[in-house]
């Protein structure tokens, strides 16, 4: 056991992997030894599929449904998140609309980006929204995730989100009133029924310039390329 | 290999982790005794973005870390490429569920260092801007605590009544949620007509709800089992730590800044702080449903007290060339947390040197956090971080 | 205040003293002699709390200004002891021991000055900034803008003025 603590090296040094994903060999509890590659074990490396269009009445059915059902990732990135609570409670109430917060990617297929994105947020709302299941959405709330807003000098926030993640609906302001986030919602209701809303796979099909992108700001890329 | 062996060969907690010879525990986590495991920054019960990295034994946490950034702006170097005027509505961003405390701040260390004088009609409007303010945090964060301990009826009453203060704030200065309406010199404009007519229906509404909620949670027999007793603050922890505010007061030591430094008219103005000393998540809430109720008080003395006209705002230089002497100061006032403050240093430009925010989020949300979940339950850290008011982006600005 | 200014005078080398409110002084002191008189006054006169640590990039003058905010509890004043330490491999006694919460402010201080405090524990970890490449980002040489834009992709179609020439040309024509 001893053996195993001195792989991990005590000084942090600025890798591509973090300590907890490198290769390693593991004692089970019953005595045998295991080995394991995190990255390769835990992870799944192939490349994102797109979800598949349907035509005719079926697509117009689906799109119906999913329009109206609208579950949001509950998390709060940036200073818009405090235009969230308002919605959930009686005065603007959105559960009217069928919108509804969840607390998991998984069950969710709307992901609010509520303001600035620092770098190191940014990184794990990649990953929520990777993990999301597709059909999926996002809104980009408030001014700084158009073109920096406020913070269009700063050195840790992004300037423009379409170029890291692929955005359904801007809702301008800063920050935008529960109204706006309200109109936001009919608006991609619209989009959705539309057919227009399919983001997603625009996503998928330019996968290489997004990562590209996303990895020239975010220097210690330690996870996998794609994150199920 | 059977799965319930397991269970009985670890089945006893109360022997590890074992304490090394520095004092510090021996966490093995290839023993399959200890897990880690990351709390946030996407998870319903993180107030704000930030996370932790918990490592537990069963559901208890024996070693806990908070990490930060998620938020980071750099506002203070944004600051210091910023006339003074420019600062302002960036300032305000630095904390948002109370961006008022900032506004002031900022414009009482350009007042100070510049020597200007507020007139006394802007002394008052900006007592009952910050009181209000206050109220609106407190309205969402008393009831917030219940809603951490799956009590979540009473934010949704709160949040209502915060709503009307909202429009109340819409009224006075236009803005929902960030205000900028206290400028150097003064504020930006008088009350509206009917304004106090309108803030006292609120304020008899929020009376109601003061009421309702401490049926609603302080006699709530499972809200009671769960917050008695947890994450106690020890009174020697205060200092040592770092303890500001209603999480102070909880433990028997007063410090509430409108109290120990008067700033503005909070001198003239006829209040009490609660403190009590248990100093566990009940008492702390406690405290704070006390200050709510204070602080409806104080807004009634405040518009009582208040002259209906005056000089608002004093004479300031044109602030497109406004350069401001050598010098720093270190102003602080009361937010609902606690003790918040700024440092600003000055260099004869006209962009300030340097300006530091100091939150008691800053303390609360790094070393007493990471000290108070050791041997708390998985369930209970939403509890414990609500219960200190951490606010993120006042930690990393 | 000034009773606790003529006592500290008597023992610690006072450079420079800025007396800013009856309840607010600052003093400037030797880098050899800080973390003693800050503990002076920790123990000895009352000033048990913490408030801030914080650097002030002097770049012209080749240093950093470090500064201790002190408060006491019972007189409710605040002393700021001021020390100014080399820009070049800046590094400064660790005070860690003094108050728990101050390896926090060590470690951002590491991070966004790069000032090192030698034993101050964790103070090598990422607080705020994380797979940070440039140099540490509030010092004054490090111009944020240009890294902004150079980094970022900034929205073509944004007007870029000068806020002075524009406010000017708005709001004060005759000025």
């Amino acid at each position: 056991m001893e053996k195993e603590n001195k792989n991990i090296p005590l000084v942090k040094t600025k890798t591509f992997i973090n300590p907890e994903n490198e290769k390693r060999s593991v004692t089970a509890p019953d005595g045998s030894i295991i080995e394991i590659d995190p990255i390769k074990d835990y992870f799944c490396q192939d490349r994102p599929k797109e979800y598949k269009v349907r035509s005719g009445a079926v697509e117009k059915f689906l799109n119906w449904a999913r329009a109206e059902s609208l579950w949001v990732l509950g998390f709060g990135t940036g200073c818009g998140s405090i235009e969230i609570p308002p919605l959930v409670t009686p005065r603007f109430d959105m559960y009217r609309y069928g919108v509804q917060m969840r607390p998991t990617p998984r069950q969710s297929n709307v992901f609010i980006i509520s303001g600035y994105l620092s770098v190191k947020t940014l990184k794990r709302a990649i990953r929520s929204y990777e993990q999301m299941p597709s059909p999926k959405y996002i809104i980009a709330l408030g001014s700084c995730t158009i073109n920096g807003g406020m913070y269009w000098d700063s050195y840790n926030t992004i300037n423009r989100l379409d170029h890291y993640m692929p955005v359904d609906v801007y809702i301008a302001g800063c920050m935008p009133r529960p109204e706006a986030l309200l109109a936001g919602f009919a608006k991609l209701k619209e989009l959705i029924k539309a057919g227009k809303a399919e983001k997603a796979n625009e996503y998928v099909r330019n996968l290489d310039w997004y990562k590209a992108n996303q990895k020239k700001i975010i220097k210690d890329w330690n996870m996998p390329d794609y994150n199920w | 290999m059977d799965i319930r062996k397991i269970f009985q060969q670890y089945s006893d907690r109360t022997s590890y982790p074992e304490i090394g010879e520095d004092g510090k525990p021996i966490i093995d986590l290839s023993s399959h005794k200890y897990l880690k495991m990351w709390q946030g920054p996407q998870h319903p019960g993180v107030t704000g973005n930030m996370s932790l990295e918990l490592t537990v034994c069963g559901d208890e946490i024996v070693e806990s870390k908070t990490h930060v950034g998620y938020l980071h702006r750099g506002f203070e170097k944004l600051m210091e490429r910023r006339k003074f005027i420019q600062c302002f509505p960036t300032c305000i961003r630095m904390c948002v569920a109370e961006p008022d405390p900032n506004e002031y701040l900022l414009a009482r260390c350009v007042e100070e260092l510049s020597g200007i004088e507020v007139p006394e009609m802007a002394q008052w409007l900006r007592t009952l801007v910050l009181e209000m303010a206050r109220l609106q945090v407190l309205l969402r964060g008393v009831p917030g605590q219940g809603g951490t301990f799956a009590l979540g009826l009473g934010y949704q009453w709160g949040n209502y009544i915060r709503d009307l203060i909202l429009d109340r704030f819409e009224e006075l200065t236009g803005g929902r949620v960030y205000h900028m309406y206290i400028l150097p010199g003064g504020v930006r404009g008088l009350l509206p007509d009917g304004f106090k007519k309108r803030m006292e229906e609120n304020l008899k509404l929020a009376d109601e709800f003061v009421k309702s909620i401490d049926d609603l949670m302080y006699s709530n027999s499972v809200f009671k089992q769960r917050a008695k007793g947890l994450a106690v603050i020890p009174k020697e922890y205060i200092d040592k730590y770092g303890v500001y505010g209603p999480s102070a007061r909880a433990a028997g030591v007063m410090r509430d800044v409108r109290k120990t430094n008067p700033y503005l008219k909070y001198a003239e103005l006829d209040f009490e702080p609660y403190t009590t000393t248990e100093s566990d998540v009940y008492a702390r809430s406690r405290v704070r449903w006390y200050d709510l109720q204070t602080t409806i008080d104080l807004i009634r003395q405040i518009m009582a007290k208040m002259p209906e006209k005056g000089e608002i705002k004093a004479p300031t230089p044109n602030v497109l060339h406004w350069k401001i002497p050598k010098g720093e100061t270190y102003v602080k006032c009361e937010s609902s947390r606690g003790e918040y403050g700024m440092y600003m240093v000055t260099d004869g430009s006209d962009m300030p040197r340097r300006v530091n925010l100091k939150g008691p989020s800053y303390t609360h949300a790094n070393m007493l956090l990471e000290k108070l979940l050791i041997n708390a339950n998985i369930a209970d850290t939403a509890g414990i971080m609500v219960s200190l008011a951490t606010c993120p982006p006042e930690i990393e600005r | 205040m000034q009773k606790i200014i003529q006592d500290i005078e008597s023992r610690y080398s006072v450079s420079e003293k800025e007396i800013r409110r009856n309840n607010l002084c600052f003093l400037t002191i030797p880098k050899n002699q800080a973390i003693s008189l800050v503990t002076y006054l920790r123990d000895y006169q009352g000033y048990s709390a913490f408030t801030l640590l914080t650097a002030v990039d002097w770049i012209e003058e080749g240093h950093f200004q470090l500064t201790y905010l002190l408060n006491n509890p019972t007189n409710y004043t605040e002393i700021g002891v001021r020390t100014m330490i080399e820009r070049d491999h800046a590094t400064m006694e660790s005070a860690h021991h003094l108050w728990e919460s101050m390896q926090t402010y060590q470690r951002e201080l590491k991070e966004m000055f790069g000032i090192d405090f030698p034993g101050s524990p964790r103070v090598d970890e990422d607080f705020i900034l994380e797979g940070w490449t440039d140099i540490p980002p509030y010092r004054r040489d490090f111009d944020t803008k240009k890294y902004a834009e150079e980094t970022y992709f900034p929205r073509p179609g944004r007007e870029t003025n000068d806020p002075a020439e524009y406010m000017k040309s708005k709001l004060f024509p005759n000025d």
